[in-house]
């Protein structure tokens, strides 16, 4: 995105790690008095309050996923394996054909071209393929998250993402395959403009 | 309480007894109130009950959320109930994206890794030993006041806690973020963060570092004490002005980055389509918006006179200037007053007393926050954004009062 190329990097450069008192939370914490933001001026260089986390013990928490790829485990999965996952495990709050609810709609919708993207579905709003993988790895089934098998997540992935028309049927996801997935709704998406003042109003 | 009843006794006795010299003491007075004006509230004659170890509101006074079926995801403050611009801990909304975990605030421990020098873990106690800050600031969902949007279906019989429940104000305690990233040692080149909570779904959502480095806090106090596991105990992130799932509850992670991650509550979710075929993203702050909170239905009128208009208004972009009202449907505006304090990034509560003349009218307020921003009618919201868009709807809202006195929801000339 543009706007993070510039203005959000160049920020942190001017802030650097020890920003506290160019932070300073001017818009929070100055009117109220007695309650200084930031840290006061004997404060030591570090506290070290904390533990050193080992490599092991990031690796343990560091799941997410992103649009390039990183943070994809090994593995893979097929559609016609997603097929099986998701009759067990998504079948009951997405319909048998990702169409009938009663929970969110992953299958279809109309375009972008056609108007507003409603309902919106994996296959006209979700911009990565990646961020179904992290979403169902981290938080599906509703009610058992957690309970699939990366090779699984591969294949429930796959296997959606088929459903819309997106993969062919002899599909296979993984590290490799799933962020080079062209998701149709990828195009669409713009950085907020809102800006408050006086002008017009977005 | 016997000074407020012997009061009360000399009103309703009034000139006739007085004038007759029967009052001589208070008590004499309480006992010709008793026997002169029977509907007069009891005096107690026993003592009361003794202190204890926990307060409870009066029995009378049970200020209650509203939330719906029992899958419901979300809970709404009863702001018709409530004075000021505090709202009790226990009447803070709620929007879960995975239920409220149970966690014992001694295991809990909040991970700082990626692009840092040291990756590190805090425990509570770790968190709780550094310098530590106190704000007054609101916290609003994103999709507060959405039933308020649709041309179609645009409700009359809906209260202000139905409406724009998902907005609550707190003090809220902890320490900055900024002081955990010296501790870690931020890279050069790093300019996102990701936040993840330790719910079922691992809620997770990208900030860009220099929001965290302005005000970001990691909040573990609401309201003087530790806050409720509603709000995220025993530990969120909290994000002023920004709407309200970017302050990650029950925090575990946060991970240093040079870009966004995408999660699904920032691409699938809490994004805004728009008329021209795009969606907006990261449209983190909240606008400013003012709502007026009596009267608003189902209250009633009950006479013509002097009335009270009260209400609150905020913005996520620093602090309200201006509320005006307008009691005739929006065709003569005049300042209400703000009442103290008037801080950044919070509630306000504005008043503004009117005269009722019994005739059918609308009352309405408009909110200006320090940009020079005014708050919107919702024709120019229709406009910029067309019908879509589920979010940051921050309207000028309406209530029409009927000749009766009955109070209906509505929008300006649209009531």
């Amino acid at each position: 995105m543009r706007w993070l190329a510039n203005g959000v990097v160049l920020a942190l450069v001017a802030c650097g790690p020890t920003g506290n008192e160019t932070g300073g939370g001017a818009s929070g914490a100055d009117s109220q008095a007695g309650t200084p933001e930031g840290l006061p001026a004997q404060a030591p260089p570090q506290f070290s309050f904390g533990s050193e986390a080992s490599a092991a013990r990031v690796a343990m928490w560091d799941i997410d996923v992103r649009p390039d790829g990183e943070g994809l485990p090994a593995g893979s999965g097929t559609v016609a394996e997603g097929r099986q996952v998701y009759e067990v495990h998504c079948v009951e709050c997405h319909g048998a054909t990702g169409t009938e609810g009663p929970n969110d709609r992953l299958v279809g919708g109309p375009t972008w071209e056609d108007s507003v993207p409603s309902p919106q579905t994996v296959g006209n709003y979700w911009q990565y393929a990646t961020t179904l993988y992290d979403f169902i790895h981290r938080a599906m089934p509703q009610l058992t998250p957690g309970l699939l098998t990366s090779d699984q997540a591969y294949a429930v992935v796959a296997y959606v993402l088929y459903l819309n028309e997106i993969v062919a049927e002899d599909a296979v996801m993984n590290a490799e395959t799933l962020p080079a997935v062209a998701m149709p709704a990828r195009a669409g998406f713009v950085v907020d403009d809102r800006e408050g003042g006086s002008g017009p109003i977005r | 309480m016997s000074v407020e009843i012997s009061r009360r006794a000399w009103i309703t006795t009034a000139s006739g007894v007085v004038a007759a010299g029967l009052i001589k003491t208070q008590s004499d007075a309480v006992q010709l109130a008793a026997q002169q004006a029977p509907s007069a509230p009891p005096v107690p004659r026993v003592p009361g009950s003794f202190p204890s170890n926990l307060g409870a509101r009066a029995p009378g006074e049970q200020p209650r959320r509203i939330f719906g079926e029992a899958l419901s995801s979300s809970s709404r403050t009863p702001h018709q109930d409530l004075m000021g611009i505090i709202t009790p801990a226990d009447l803070h909304f709620e929007r879960h994206h995975g239920g409220v975990p149970s966690i014992v605030s001694e295991d809990h421990e909040l991970l700082v890794h990626g692009m840092v020098d040291r990756p590190m873990t805090f425990r509570m106690a770790d968190l709780m030993r550094y310098p530590q800050v106190s704000r007054i600031q609101f916290l609003e969902c994103s999709g507060n006041g959405g039933g308020a949007y649709n041309r179609d279906r645009m409700p009359t019989d809906i209260t202000v806690q139905a409406l724009d429940g998902l907005l609550s104000t707190s003090e809220w305690t902890g320490v900055p973020v900024s002081t955990i990233l010296r501790e870690v040692g931020v890279r050069r080149g790093a300019s996102w963060i990701l936040a993840e909570g330790g719910d079922s779904a691992l809620m997770s959502r990208s900030v860009p570092l220099d929001k965290v480095m302005d005000d970001a806090l990691l909040a573990y106090g609401q309201n003087g004490e530790r806050m409720r596991p509603g709000q995220g105990y025993p530990l969120r992130l909290f994000l002023p002005g920004w709407e309200g799932n970017t302050s990650v509850k029950w925090l575990r992670r946060i991970e240093i980055t040079d870009r966004p991650t995408y999660t699904r509550d920032e691409t699938s979710k809490y994004t805004d389509p728009l008329a021209d075929g795009t969606a907006r993203q990261f449209s983190f702050t909240m606008d400013a918006k003012s709502v007026i909170t009596f009267p608003s239905f189902p209250f009633a009128l009950t006479d013509r006179g002097w009335w009270e208009i009260k209400g609150l208004a905020w913005s996520g972009r620093g602090r309200i200037t201006r509320v005006e009202v307008s009691t005739d449907g929006g065709q003569r505006w005049v300042d209400a007053h703000l009442q103290g304090p008037v801080l950044p990034k919070c509630t306000v509560r504005f008043r503004h007393l009117f005269e009722w003349n019994g005739r059918e009218t609308i009352v309405m307020s408009r909110a200006t926050d320090e940009t020079g921003y005014v708050q919107p009618t919702v024709q120019q919201l229709w406009d910029a954004r067309g019908p879509g868009t589920a979010y940051h709807q921050n309207h000028q809202r309406a209530w029409k009062i009927a000749s009766t006195g009955e109070v209906t929801f509505g929008l300006g000339d649209l009531v």
